[in-house]
């Protein structure tokens, strides 16, 4: 698989490692009243998405960014990369 | 020497004759021989026995499609069982060997497997072997793997060295046919980088193996002229010998060269190298394989693909036989007999599958001799051709999980152009199109459309003029009605009886009949026999082909090694090895080393005279809590935290308190999981307000690195915050010891004052060693002792080493090694890999305090939960054996006085024992539910597996100095 890396361009997959949903990204907020609830979910509850998927991989051997890198499950094309850190400050998060 | 079977003509250099052995017995061939053709030229016909019923076998095909003439070629390590003789290059001094036969090939004692065959149906070995169910491991299993079987390794390590490589183009193309030449010709012309890979040695595919006219000249002149061109093309780069085994994601194509197999000398070159070939688009031109007709004992040595007796005449100069029967259901076939007859052999008849009267069985027995008809006549012949059509070579347009499609003009399946991998054309024989003239001309087309998609323009074209007859097909798979048996799959010994066996006992789906009878599987892949299997199940189920389905194929397209894959990650190059500063001087030492994830650390330093492990580990253990030891500390995480953010950041990514820890101090960290589980712990030092290092254990600096940047990055993008891991920047070393502070004192610039009052314990900053390097200083314990930790610059460890230990010789300064180090850690009850285990809680750890109520931190909500912060859960504490004497064992689990040893009873193990010099005894780290409440109860150590079972003291953990005092002496 590659990985066109919005800076460095198209990388082999084996430079990166896997992490999961990019809803990982919204770490609940821990003083709020369900906030167990809220965690259990964040932590343990993931759709499985057969074609687009939203995903998180660290470019470990490569300048150590998080991307989100929107895939299709069942024909692997790789359809968007964005750094993690855009998407996040992009959907709210901020310190 | 003598050949009887070569005639004029071919490919082979007849001034490069070759003599090889098989069996033993010398022979010879010639340069540009393949085994198989060599045999052939020399009048061999019984070549393997089959691997179920140890039929005698000969050459069938004349490529990679081979199911019987499988060899060892090559003695010794470098033997290679299950060889298909039709692809290896013949080179001088070869030897080969058959196989699956004992005594000998001609008188094998299995072959008395044949004549049980009515038993040896299709399931047999489900149906018969059931019971007893313990008869299965011991006695069926062996025997059957003993009677069944191919070729068997030499059991030596591979003398030879592979390689891998990496290469990047515009236009893959697969296949040196007339169509993948005439594709590799346009986008090379084009001025794209091209690879034109093929399995065989020589160019030119099937034009090799026919008389096929090019332009008015035979074909070959055209191979040599497109050959030359793009040879002389540094655009185009041409690999031969090699397969392109497997297509994956993103136009990345798997493929193995093997570059030596062909030469009698073996050099240093690697043997095989494995290519990862990234390319933007692919032609495949792969071409077709012939398959054979279901006629009774169609097994017999000199029954053969109708193609491959061509190729041997043509391209090798060889003769299959004397009098040759041809069986055809297609115009295609029905060529051998002219081939045959202009080869100065004789045809002894033509059978067109549309006649009435047809072969009914195929007589002899080690080469066959005779064939009987439908209408009782009995003709003599040595060798049958037989054609039963053409299937092209689909199989990697289905590696992506495409689905071919049947075609039924040429009753064949072939590429199913929706379906497949993004950025590949197929042309020629691959798609279905078998004339050369249609060949070249799709060639062409796809190269084209492959330069066009890539923003280029290709050239005009010339397509050369060539042979384009049409392919004419009458579909006819099995000769119905005889009582023999008919091979459809002869690798496998699978036979139209049992495929029809299977159908009438519901194996209906193709994937199961195929799993039930072991059809098309080894290392053909059904090359040879999937096609033929399908339509007769399919006639069996009374459906047409398309209703009854397909396989597809999987990587890889043919066999390729382990040794391959492998590359040089082999023995000590298995993976990389880190070392530390000081493991050159280590070495010197004597030490031991031990692997810790890919550092190698030293273990343990011998001295003479000491005769087991444990003594040298006490020494070191003694020495250091006498005076002062020294351990090389290096391959802790280190990282690097800066920004205006970073301590608020170390606040929430640890489970205590960070915030305010002061600059020049350093604070014991704990960091969880989100799921409360604890991750990892280590320290913190704060070098300046915005300056921070962090230490993380050796085996999850990685992974604790990797957690910290998605924190920054993904949860709190906005935070002012950077990170660097700098390991491998710094050489750290523990001074632990009472006299640690005046070893340091002699190498510490005397500017700096470490004495307890201006350097107390938990103390940090930064100085200079040996005049004027620049250092950290630690004052950290993990053994109790007075320590400190000395970082410098990793290019300054081994001097600083080498400089500690004659500073600290006075002091009978000792290095020790990560047993003593863990002893230690033990004695003084910390925590490490064995109890951070990634299934134990803060509280589990007796760290539940450390938890901070004040503020959030990773972790923090899901240790709240209920089950993971009961007061009945686990706590850690201290075990020590009621009898001084006795042994402990790590994994040995707890169970309360006077209940017996089962699961039901089991309340914790021991994580951490060690033998403790200090206390004279054995000493234990582990979980009891409820350790907190129980010290002082007598219970039970028991380790069914070391078969051990003590009875331990439940104890504070805190075995040496629980005050603390020696720390901050």
């Amino acid at each position: 698989m590659i990985i066109t890396h919005p800076v460095l361009g198209p990388r082999d997959a084996q430079e990166f490692t896997y992490l999961g949903d990019a809803s990982l990204i919204h770490r609940p907020d821990p003083e709020a009243d369900d906030a167990t609830g809220a965690f259990h979910e964040y932590l343990y509850q993931r759709e499985n998405i057969a074609g687009e998927h939203r995903e998180l991989w660290f470019h470990e051997q490569g300048d150590r960014s998080w991307l989100v890198v929107t895939r299709n499950t069942l024909t692997h094309e790789v359809l968007d990369v964005e750094f993690a850190n855009d998407v996040a400050r992009r959907e709210g998060r901020s310190q | 020497m003598n050949q009887p079977y070569r005639i004029n003509g071919g490919q082979i250099d007849r001034s490069q004759p070759i003599g090889f052995t098989f069996d033993g017995k010398e022979y010879q061939g010639f340069k540009g021989d393949t085994v198989a053709s060599a045999l052939i030229a020399n009048g061999v016909k019984l070549v393997g026995r089959s691997f179920k019923y140890h039929r005698p076998r000969g050459i069938f095909s004349a490529g990679s499609d081979e199911p019987n003439a499988l060899m060892t070629i090559g003695e010794g390590a470098r033997a290679t069982p299950n060889t298909r003789a039709t692809v290896v290059e013949l080179y001088d001094g070869m030897t080969v060997q058959s196989q699956n036969r004992f005594p000998s090939l001609k008188f094998d004692a299995l072959a008395v497997n044949d004549l049980f065959a009515p038993f040896l149906s299709a399931g047999f070995y489900y149906k018969t072997f059931m019971w007893p169910a313990q008869f299965w491991e011991k006695l069926y299993e062996p025997m059957i793997r003993r009677a069944a079987g191919l070729g068997a390794l030499s059991g030596a390590p591979d003398p030879d060295r592979y390689d891998k490589g990496f290469l990047h183009c515009d236009v893959l193309v697969i296949g040196a046919g007339p169509a993948g030449m005439m594709a590799a010709l346009v986008a090379g012309q084009a001025g794209l980088r091209v690879i034109l890979a093929d399995e065989d040695f020589e160019m030119g595919g099937r034009l090799s193996c026919e008389r096929e006219v090019i332009n008015g000249d035979a074909s070959l002149v055209w191979v040599r002229q497109v050959s030359d061109a793009l040879s002389s093309m540094s655009n185009v780069r041409l690999m031969k010998r090699t397969t392109v085994y497997g297509v994956y994601d993103h136009g990345i194509y798997g493929a193995v060269t093997r570059n030596t197999d062909h030469l009698a000398a073996k050099t240093e070159k690697p043997r095989e190298t494995l290519w990862r070939i990234y390319t933007k688009r692919s032609v495949l031109a792969a071409g077709a394989t012939e398959r054979s007709i279901a006629i009774s004992n169609n097994d017999r040595p000199g029954v053969m693909l109708s193609s491959a007796v061509r190729t041997y005449a043509n391209r090798f100069g060889a003769l299959c036989g004397k009098r040759v029967v041809v069986v055809s259901n297609n115009t295609d076939g029905l060529r051998t007999a002219d081939v045959v007859r202009t080869s100065g052999a004789e045809v002894s008849a033509v059978f067109d599958t549309r006649q009435s009267v047809m072969p009914f069985d195929i007589r002899g027995a080690q080469t066959v001799r005779s064939i009987k008809l439908s209408d009782g006549r009995k003709i003599d012949a040595d060798c049958i051709a037989i054609s039963g059509g053409w299937n092209p070579n689909i199989h990697l347009t289905c590696h992506k999980r495409g689905r071919p499609l049947w075609r039924e003009d040429i009753a064949a399946f072939v590429p199913n152009k929706d379906e497949l991998p993004s950025e590949m054309e197929v042309a020629g024989a691959a798609n279905g199109s078998f004339s050369t003239q249609q060949c070249l001309r799709e060639g062409a087309q796809a190269g084209a459309r492959a330069v066009q998609a890539l923003g280029k323009s290709a050239g005009a074209v010339d397509i050369p003029q060539a042979g384009d007859a049409p392919f004419e097909i009458t579909p006819f798979w099995e000769m119905k009605g005889v009582k023999g048996r008919a091979w459809v799959d002869p690798q496998n010994d699978v036979t139209v009886k049992d495929i029809k066996l299977a159908a009438q006992e519901g194996f209906r789906s193709v994937e199961l009949l195929k799993r039930y009878t072991t059809l098309g599987m080894a290392t053909d892949q059904g090359k040879a026999s999937n096609v033929l299997g399908l339509a007769i199940l399919a006639d069996s189920l009374g459906q047409s082909i398309p209703e009854t389905g397909t396989t597809i194929y999987r990587p890889p397209y043919t066999p390729v090694s382990i040794s391959a894959f492998a590359g040089a990650s082999r023995y000590e190059h298995f993976r990389p090895v880190r070392e530390t500063p000081s493991h050159y001087w280590a070495k010197e030492q004597g030490a031991v080393f031990v692997d810790a994830g890919l550092w190698r650390r030293a273990q343990y330093f011998p001295r003479s005279g000491e005769t087991h492990w444990r003594h040298t580990v006490d020494r070191e253990v003694v020495a250091t809590r006498g005076s002062v030891g020294i351990c090389d500390v290096t391959t802790l995480g280190k990282i690097d935290i800066q920004g205006a953010d970073a301590a608020a950041f170390l606040n929430r990514v640890y489970a205590n308190a960070m915030a305010k820890l002061a600059v020049g101090k350093c604070r014991y960290g704990l960091m969880l999981r989100e799921d409360g589980i604890a991750m990892d712990d280590g320290t913190v030092a704060r070098l300046s307000d915005t300056h921070f290092v962090m230490t993380t254990t050796t085996a999850n600096a990685v992974g604790v690195y990797r957690h910290l940047e998605f924190c920054r990055q993904c949860l709190w993008p906005n935070m002012d915050v950077r990170l660097i891991s700098v390991t491998e920047q710094w050489a750290q070393y523990a001074i632990a010891g009472p006299n640690s502070r005046k070893l340091l004192q002699k190498i510490i610039d005397k500017d700096h004052d470490i004495s307890n009052e201006a350097f107390p314990y938990m103390a940090c900053g930064e100085v200079t060693v040996c005049g004027g390097v620049r250092a950290r200083l630690f004052r950290l314990s993990f053994s109790g002792e007075l320590a400190f930790e000395l970082g410098v610059p990793a290019r300054y460890g081994d001097s600083l080493i080498k400089a500690l230990m004659s500073a600290g010789e006075e002091f009978g300064v000792t290095p020790y090694g990560t047993e003593a180090l863990g002893v230690m850690r033990i004695e003084k009850g910390h925590a490490a890999g064995n109890e951070l285990n990634g299934q134990r809680t803060a509280q589990d750890l007796s760290l539940g305090g450390f938890v901070s109520k004040k503020k959030d931190c990773i972790g923090k909500v899901l240790s709240q939960r209920e089950g993971l912060k009961g007061e009945d859960g686990f706590r850690l504490v201290g075990f020590k054996p009621v009898n001084q004497a006795d042994p402990l064992t790590a994994g040995a689990h707890l169970i309360a006085r006077g209940n017996s040893a089962e699961a039901s009873n089991d309340e914790g193990y021991l994580s951490s024992v060690a033998y403790s010099p200090s206390l004279r005894s054995y000493v234990g780290l582990g979980f009891l539910k409820r350790g907190q409440e129980r010290i002082g109860e007598e219970i039970r150590a028991v380790d069914l597996l070391m078969r051990s079972d003590v009875f331990v003291t439940v104890c504070s953990p805190h075995f040496i100095d629980p005050e603390g005092e020696r720390l901050r002496a």
